[in-house]
């Protein structure tokens, strides 16, 4: 079973690490925090969340992504979003898969 | 190497604080980011997938042991252990902290470097023969004439906001290994009947979305009036450059638009003007910066070095590595060591902190504390005596710095793609592993012979896939990475731009692919001495497309 919809992400402003909105409001390294919108009016809430904490200077960047909800994690639906969720896949031992803040899926996944 | 001179050192300074200043304006939320974005690009910070990237220039690729020490320390105090040196003959940081950034910065100013210019639509830093000054082919060393371009184009008020980036490179060396007719302005030395210097002076090459090889629109251009006869072509191009896109407003679409002779001829009227000539300066300048770039103090040497013969007589991989990836140098007795950063299944162009300063210790030691970077993303030790090969060769060795495939299939360029970059469509880095695991075995190297695989993860072409004689370019299709195979393409001398062999590959297909058409070649060229380019010039696509495609 999954569930398809969209999920806010952005790079924080003072190192630029990768973060994804969650459903309480706040930005987590980890993609399996982050709220899923279904709705076209949640993703739209999404991105007036993150437009306030771009002006609030605290991530840079935001923008929403196509994503899905499986076995209780988050898949980035595009190559390019899930090596954001987890570090270059050439080198494993950096980024979020080295960090314990990774996506539950692989890039090729 | 040229040294920083007051106003150098003051220049850079004033951009440390500047930076720092601007900073913080933007993390106290002071500045948007639309209004930092171009202030932070203008000191070579970029945001990429993972976090921002600093790119620090090395002017014209050379450096010293200080320098590199100093890179190694950036690489460790600040990122995560390691940098990337780029096809521009830079460095690249891949995990910098908006915060730490103005004290890198200023970190590197103490050792006389910046991130100035390493990207916006300015003159961007200038890149040479890496192996400049020491090269046994060499008319003169062209460095000189790359700082004073350096020097003219550093905060050029006129030329800081161009229709674009704009990039030169220079080559004092009959045998081209700057690119010089893929850059908005390649430049190549002559020398005339009476031993005089002059430049030819090559316009509008380069790669990207619209790939060009460069025209020529001087033969012998004065050594002289060098900067006055470029200060009239970026007039013109100022002028005249498209800035209503982006796609089309490099130099090299203003000339192929309004043909070679009318851009001349633009160019020799804007010149014909002599607006900003001042011959003599020029020339006091160079010899000024001349003579920071004199021959080091070479010993007297012999021709025949015994240690280093026995060392390859005794050592057989020594010898393999010495033929490969050691080049002839003026100097009697020295020799230019080319150190490849490209191990089996390594990333290309990457070095830990710990490499770094061996090479730089080696620099010191052997190489009178020169040290290079190539385009082709390797490093050199451009002055290193023969009777120090092994010694050299050994401390390599022991820090997996002596694969010896230099110029070889296992020297592949490749851009770091969709692992880092932003802009990528697809990844780079593993479609190199894996062509360089396919091909490790060294034999079969030297058996296909002088060949160039470069790798681009989109169609910016930082991996330079259209000038490779195989070039491989990283696209998307509906989601998943497909990579186009070009072939015949080459930046030296014979410059041209490769074809699209066919379909695409899947990113598990390529290496099958470059190994098919690598067959093909061996099967049907004359001999040895026809290499991979000159036998595809020969027969042309058709037996590597049969070989291809046949099953599909
Ligand atoms: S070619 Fe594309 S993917 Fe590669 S570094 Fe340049 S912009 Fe990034």
């Amino acid at each position: 079973m999954s569930e398809k919809g969209q999920v806010l992400t952005a790079n924080r402003l003072r190192d630029g690490e990768v973060v994804f909105l969650t459903r309480a409001g706040t930005w987590s390294e980890n993609i399996d925090e982050a709220a899923l919108a279904i709705e076209k009016e949640a993703a739209a809430g999404l991105e007036a969340q993150g437009a306030k904490a771009v002006a609030a200077t605290l991530v840079t960047g935001a923008y929403l992504f196509d994503a899905e909800r499986k076995d209780g994690h988050v898949r980035a639906l595009h190559i390019r979003e899930r090596i954001r969720t987890l570090g270059p896949t050439v080198r494993m031992d950096l980024g979020k898969q080295a960090e314990g803040t990774a996506g539950a899926f692989a890039a090729l996944d | 190497m040229y040294r920083y001179d007051e106003f150098d050192h003051r220049f850079v300074a004033e951009r440390v604080s500047q930076f720092r200043d601007q900073a913080a304006r933007r993390l106290s939320g002071e500045l948007t980011e639309e209004e930092f974005r171009p202030l932070r690009l203008m000191n070579g910070l970029y945001l990429q997938l993972h976090a921002y990237m600093l790119r620090v220039a090395i002017p014209y690729g050379t450096l010293n042991g200080k320098q590199m020490d100093r890179l190694a320390y950036i690489a460790e105090k600040y990122d995560r252990g390691y940098g990337h040196f780029t096809t521009r003959q830079n460095i690249q940081y891949n995990w910098i902290k908006l915060e730490d950034t103005a004290e890198i910065l200023e970190k590197l100013a103490e050792v006389e470097m910046h991130a100035i210019q390493t990207s916006g639509n300015c003159i961007r830093n200038v890149t040479t023969d890496q192996w400049a000054g020491a090269a046994a082919d060499e008319l003169a060393d062209p460095r000189p004439v790359g700082e004073l371009l350096r020097q003219w184009s550093s905060l050029h008020p006129e030329f800081s906001y161009l229709p674009r980036k704009f990039k030169i490179a220079v080559t004092g060396s009959p045998h081209d290994r700057a690119a010089v007719r893929v850059h908005d302005i390649g430049l190549r030395m002559h020398l005339n009947d009476k031993g005089e210097r002059g430049w030819e002076v090559i316009v509008g090459g380069g790669l990207g979305r619209t790939p060009f090889v460069g025209v020529t629109v001087r033969d012998f251009l004065p050594e002289a009036e060098l900067r006055a006869y470029l200060e009239a072509i970026m007039r013109v191009y100022n002028l005249y450059g498209r800035r209503d896109n982006k796609y089309k407003a490099r130099v090299k679409i203003l000339v192929h638009e309004l043909g070679k002779e009318e851009f001349q001829r633009q160019v020799e009227a804007e010149y014909a003007r002599k607006p900003a000539t001042n011959v003599e300066l020029d020339v006091a300048e160079l010899q000024r910066i001349e003579t920071y770039f004199a021959a080091p103090a070479y010993e007297e040497l012999p021709k025949f070095s015994t240690g280093f013969e026995n060392a390859r007589i005794q050592d057989k991989e020594f010898a393999q590595w010495v033929k490969v990836n050691v080049a002839h140098h003026k100097q009697q007795g020295y020799a230019i060591v080319n150190i490849s950063l490209k191990p089996e299944g390594g990333i290309p162009g990457d070095a830990t902190a710990e490499q770094m300063r061996v090479v730089a210790d080696l620099g010191r030691r052997f190489s009178f504390d020169e040290i290079r970077v190539s385009h082709a993303q390797n490093l050199v030790l451009p002055h290193v005596k023969r009777d120090d090969l092994y010694t050299v060769y050994i401390a390599l060795k022991a820090h997996n710095l002596a694969s010896g495939n230099i110029g070889l299939a296992g020297d592949i360029i490749a851009c770091p793609g969709l692992d880092y970059c932003a802009l990528a469509t697809a990844r780079s880095i593993p479609i190199a592993q894996g062509i360089s695991r396919r091909f490790a075995d060294v034999k079969r190297q030297e058996e296909i012979g002088p060949l160039k695989i470069n790798i681009s993860g989109c169609i910016n072409a930082c991996g330079h896939h259209h000038v490779g004689h195989i070039g491989i370019l990283g696209l998307d299709k509906k989601g998943e990475e497909y990579y186009q195979i070009t072939l015949g393409g080459s930046s030296s001398d014979d410059a041209a731009i490769g074809s699209i062999l066919g379909p695409g590959f899947a990113a598990d297909e390529v290496a099958d692919a470059i190994e098919k058409i690598l067959d093909t070649y061996l099967g049907l060229r004359t001999g040895p001495e026809e290499t991979f380019l000159l036998a595809y010039r020969r027969v042309g696509e058709k037996p590597f497309k049969e070989a291809l495609y046949a099953n599909h």
